[in-house]
């Protein structure tokens, strides 16, 4: 056996192993640490600090060995396996070994939720995946992909985990590196930030209210009672009047649903840009980007903004700095205008239309379909489908506080539907009758989970357990590069009050405050996993869960 | 610009002509400080930078000269003059200034005295796009004693009917007794629509609307309607209910004009704002198969305070309980520092004392107000009282209850109780008054 020695580059706290197969003729190196380190990665965890950038990167790296060096010795032993089930994609190019990490399905994104595209230096580590003969393709990749580390660990001042090395090939994946703020509020230092962005943008700080329950404490909790215009003067000159209005519908919950706030926010844009004028020796490019980030502050303060809400303000921030420099002001603003009314055309009303088309072909004659709360894009179809006159009957599943079962049931039975009621509690005693479950979503996560309305995973698990066929219904707008495998980390809390109820005038929750080992919770959303789903219908076609991350990969190269 | 402040200090004060017959009724001392000045305080609290005034020509006069009126806002002020006998009612005014409006505009009377946050109405304003909002107030009772009426009133204060929905935000009936024949008379229309409804009568209204501005506009084509409160709310809030009638000026129709004024944006907005509604969950009632708000395009909503001070200061007695609550609307000391106030008299804590103010020995002055200039000699007993501007008292006063109006002069040892006295009068020494206007 032939074995061959690499000299390792001069990197000061990286040492190189050099492992070699005994049954190929190849070669691999992976990079650890040493021992020191992880003892510290493990110490801080354990002490429950927030784990600086270096150390994640860290402990993602020797998670990755581990399971590496789990599956080698696997191999060892099962040496009559030469393929192995492990589906790792071939780089192609070696730039794109960045986005290779980001399609492994597990290792690198359990509880954070931040892409797992940052582990540099294991950029070979792909390539070990045990594949039997490598071609010539694959070593030459490997071979610049060390050539690049080894040129970017000479440069100056590098640290140990090369986070700053790998500067150039991040502008290539600009995936989010840090924690939003919204999920640290238990970080008194975050915190801080954040109400010093605040008062630099003239936004009033709102404060949170009422004890939350521990698990939950990184998440804001506002009360419906305490509104942001509290602290506004009355005609407000800092914010946009029409961005006051939206923030006020959002809070007190008239404008609900993701696409209502998808389409309310693009119109109070319009009008700001309508009325927006540059001033002097400033770009409207550059300018009116600034101008909308104290907007965009405003409106996370009134509610947390949606992922199709974030999704559409990419857009607009991306078309204003593509504005040419020579443009007059008239012409930037009703293209923007324009742009802005395309968008809501194709991307919510045409793509409503296109995924009906598709869900009526799987709604047949005869057929009992459940639909879970008020989801716009399924009340769509079901009434598309009726007017094509296709026989069914529907079974409205709806849940406390929101009730917005409701709402869906009034909507279908004016159509002329003939619906049932209930509520969550008699799912399983339904769910014999039903013959598919339409389920809408508020956004679809990179992983392939389903982020919707909290008791949506019930409706998903349960219609599982019944071998009831589950379809999701989304538009391609609100897919998402969030990964998520829980509701924990990411989530809304909303008013705990909501969930007061006076029942022949007695409220029994009345001062709930003053227990003081009692907390409400009332979740928003909840995350379902792909398990549970059997397909989803968007306007691009029919597609299992899994294949969300194809779909945002197209859109990216799309844009 | 998304609201602009409207303040009408045009009015007369015709319910109590006895205080306002030499003085206009926005420069009524209250608490030392002129009337208008607390919803001008409101205002620039609030935020606002700047406020259309509509007034007579002898108000602006007094205050751009009268060095006791000091207004002391930052706000810009823009001064419109009306013709104090042409008899102009609130909306009257309003069509008179609809070339500087604007954009929606927030109208406030110049008689109102209250702690309210505004952003509750305003928000009911905005959230909802209504075009009406106001502002109303669970009435108290006056406990002061109101000099110179005999036993309790209960004269013909007429009294409102107030409808308002479950929630207790929106308006859906507004009527007065005087213009009801038997009976309270509620159209079917509201009922199905609203099948619970909270009529409630013993509200004060603050005289605070949020309009939008095509009901200024709708106000310039329609000029049979003289007063807001009168004639132009009772119409908005009967409006929200009726189908689309033949009449020729109604007001969904100025809404449509000026949709089609700029017609290619607000078609495309409008529809934006549809589809909206459309993919909202959210419905304003429940129980019937209609949409948010029942289609309507008309909204009225009111905000009730609860608890707080509300005054309007139209009536002695509301005067006299304004004049107690005043100092606890702002934080200036009881007693003013130019005053010259001798050691052996005894001022009560709920006292004030206005500026250049000459208190001498052995005077006690409990649960009053001494206006600016005023000259109080020894032994005097002032309670429950309010002296204004410029009033002399001589020794040995004894004045309970009363209303002194400025530059008066009572005579020394003069017993006065519950009386008023106007202004510049003298009251001769040791007399005894009672209960009595002067």
């Amino acid at each position: 056996m032939k074995r061959e020695s690499i000299v390792p580059a001069a990197c000061a706290a990286v040492t190189y192993t050099v492992l070699c197969h005994p049954h190929h003729h190849t070669v691999f190196i992976v990079l650890t640490d040493g021992p020191g380190n992880k003892d510290d990665i493990t110490r801080s965890k354990n002490e429950g600090k927030e784990l600086s950038k270096e150390e994640k990167q860290r402990l993602r790296k020797q998670k990755k060995q581990q399971k590496k060096q789990k599956e080698r010795k696997n191999e060892k032993s099962e040496t009559e396996k030469e393929k192995t089930p492990v589906s790792l994609l071939p780089p192609p190019r070696p730039v794109a070994t960045q986005k290779a990490p980001s399609a492994l399905p597990a290792p690198a994104s359990a509880p954070i939720p931040v892409p797992a595209s940052a582990p540099f230096h294991s950029s070979p580590a792909p390539s070990p995946a045990d594949k039997p003969a490598k071609s010539k393709a694959e070593l030459k990749a490997e071979r610049r992909a060390r050539q690049e580390t080894d040129r970017a660990a000479k440069q100056p001042g590098s640290s140990s985990s090369g986070i700053k090395t790998k500067v150039p090939l991040s502008e290539l994946n600009p995936v989010v590196k840090r924690l939003p703020e919204h999920v640290q509020v238990d970080d008194p230092a975050v915190v801080k930030r954040l109400a010093k962005k605040l008062e630099r943008q003239q936004i009033p700080l709102r404060s949170d209210y009422g004890y939350k329950v521990s698990l939950f404490s990184h998440l804001h909790q506002y009360s419906r009672k305490a509104p942001l215009t509290q602290q506004l003067s009355i005609p407000s000159t800092v914010i946009h009047p029409s961005i006051v209005r939206l923030g006020l519908q959002y809070s007190q919950g008239i404008v609900a649903g993701s696409n209502a706030r998808s389409v309310a926010l693009l119109h109070a844009f319009k009008q700001v840009i309508r009325d927006y004028t540059t001033p002097p020796n400033e770009e409207l490019s550059r300018d009116l980007v600034n101008k909308l980030k104290p907007y965009i502050s405003f409106l996370n303060q009134c509610r947390p903004l949606s992922a199709s809400m974030g999704n559409a303000i990419k857009y607009i921030k991306k078309e204003i700095s593509n504005i040419p420099s020579q443009c007059k002001e008239e012409e930037a603003k009703t293209k923007l205008l324009t742009c802005i009314d395309r968008y809501i055309e194709e991307k919510i009303v045409l793509a409503a239309k296109a995924i009906s088309k598709y869900a009526i072909e799987k709604i047949s004659d005869g057929d009992v379909i459940l639909v879970y709360g008020c989801s716009s894009l399924v009340n769509n179809i079901l009434c598309e489908a009726f007017e094509k006159s296709r026989k069914f009957r529907v079974i409205v599943v709806d849940s406390r506080p929101r009730l917005e079962g409701r709402e869906a049931l009034r909507r279908l039975v004016q159509r002329g539907i003939s619906c049932t009621y209930v509520l969550i509690s008699a799912l399983s005693y339904i769910l014999p009758e039903v013959s598919k479950v339409f389920l809408g979503a508020h956004a679809l996560l990179a992983n392939g989970y389903v982020m919707s309305r909290v008791g949506t995973s019930q409706i998903a698990l349960v219609a599982r357990t019944f071998n009831v066929p589950v379809l999701v219904c989304c538009e391609t707008y609100k897919f998402c590069e969030k990964v998520q495998t829980d509701s924990f980390v990411s989530n809304e809390l909303d008013d705990p009050d909501d969930l007061m109820v006076t029942r022949k005038g007695k409220t029994q929750l009345e001062n709930w405050q003053d227990v003081s080992s009692l907390g409400l919770l009332n979740l928003v959303y909840d995350v379902t996993p792909p398990d549970f789903v059997d397909l989803v219908i968007t306007d691009l076609g029919m597609i299992p869960c899994t294949s969300v991350p194809v779909v945002l990969r197209v859109k990216n190269l799309d844009q | 610009m998304e609201l602009q402040a409207v303040l009408m200090a045009a009015g007369g004060g015709s319910r109590m002509m006895d205080l306002t017959y030499n003085t206009p009724k926005p420069l009524l001392p209250v608490g030392n400080k002129p009337l208008i000045w607390y919803p001008l305080n409101l205002l620039e609290r609030v935020g606002f930078e700047e406020v259309i005034v509509i007034t007579t020509k002898e108000v602006q006069k007094m205050i751009s000269t009268d060095p006791k009126v000091k207004l002391d806002v930052k706000m810009k002020l823009d001064l419109v003059c009306i013709q104090e006998d042409a008899d102009m009612g609130t909306a009257d005014a309003l069509r008179h200034i609809q070339q500087k409006v604007k954009t929606d505009v927030l109208v406030v009377s110049c008689d109102l005295i209250t702690d309210a946050a505004l952003h509750e109405v305003v928000d009911l304003f905005r959230a909802h796009n209504a075009t009406l909002s106001m502002l109303m107030s669970k009435a108290h009772e006056f406990t002061e004693t109101v000099p110179g009426q005999k036993g309790k009133k209960k004269t013909g204060e007429q009294r409102d009917f107030v409808g308002v929905d479950d929630t207790g935000k929106r308006l859906l009936f507004m009527a007065n007794e005087a213009d009801l024949d038997e009976g309270v008379v509620i159209r079917k229309s509201i009922m199905r629509k609203h099948p619970r409804m909270h009529i409630k009568t013993g509200l004060v209204d603050a005289h605070l609307y949020c309009l939008k501005k095509s009901v200024v506009d709708f106000l310039a084509d329609n000029k049979s309607i003289s007063s807001i409160r009168g004639e132009l709310v009772p119409y908005l809030v009967r409006k929200q209910f009726s189908k689309s009638t033949n009449s020729p000026k109604v007001i969904d129709e100025t809404h449509q004009n000026l949709k089609k004024n700029d017609s290619n944006i607000s078609s495309r907005d409008e529809e934006l704002l549809h589809l909206t509604q459309e993919r909202s969950c959210w419905n304003d009632h429940r129980g019937d198969m209609s949409d948010a708000y029942h289609g309507g395009r008309l909204r009225c909503y009111v905000h009730i305070m609860d608890e707080g001070i509300c005054y309007r200061v139209n009536t002695l007695a509301a005067y006299i309980e304004a004049n107690r609550l005043a100092p606890k609307l702002f934080d200036e000391p009881a007693v003013h520092p130019s005053a010259v106030v001798s050691e052996r008299c005894l001022i009560g804590a709920d006292s004030i004392i206005g500026a250049s103010c000459q208190i001498s020995d052995k005077t006690s002055i409990k649960r009053s107000t001494i206006g600016v200039s005023t000259t109080v000699r020894e032994k005097v007993k002032v309670t429950n009282s309010i002296i204004m501007h410029g009033v002399t008292i001589e020794e040995g006063c004894n004045i309970q209850g009363s209303v002194i109006c400025s530059n008066a002069v009572i005579g020394r040892g003069a017993d006065i109780k519950y009386c008023l006295v106007g202004s510049a009068q003298r009251i001769e020494p040791d007399g005894e008054n009672w209960d009595y206007w002067v």
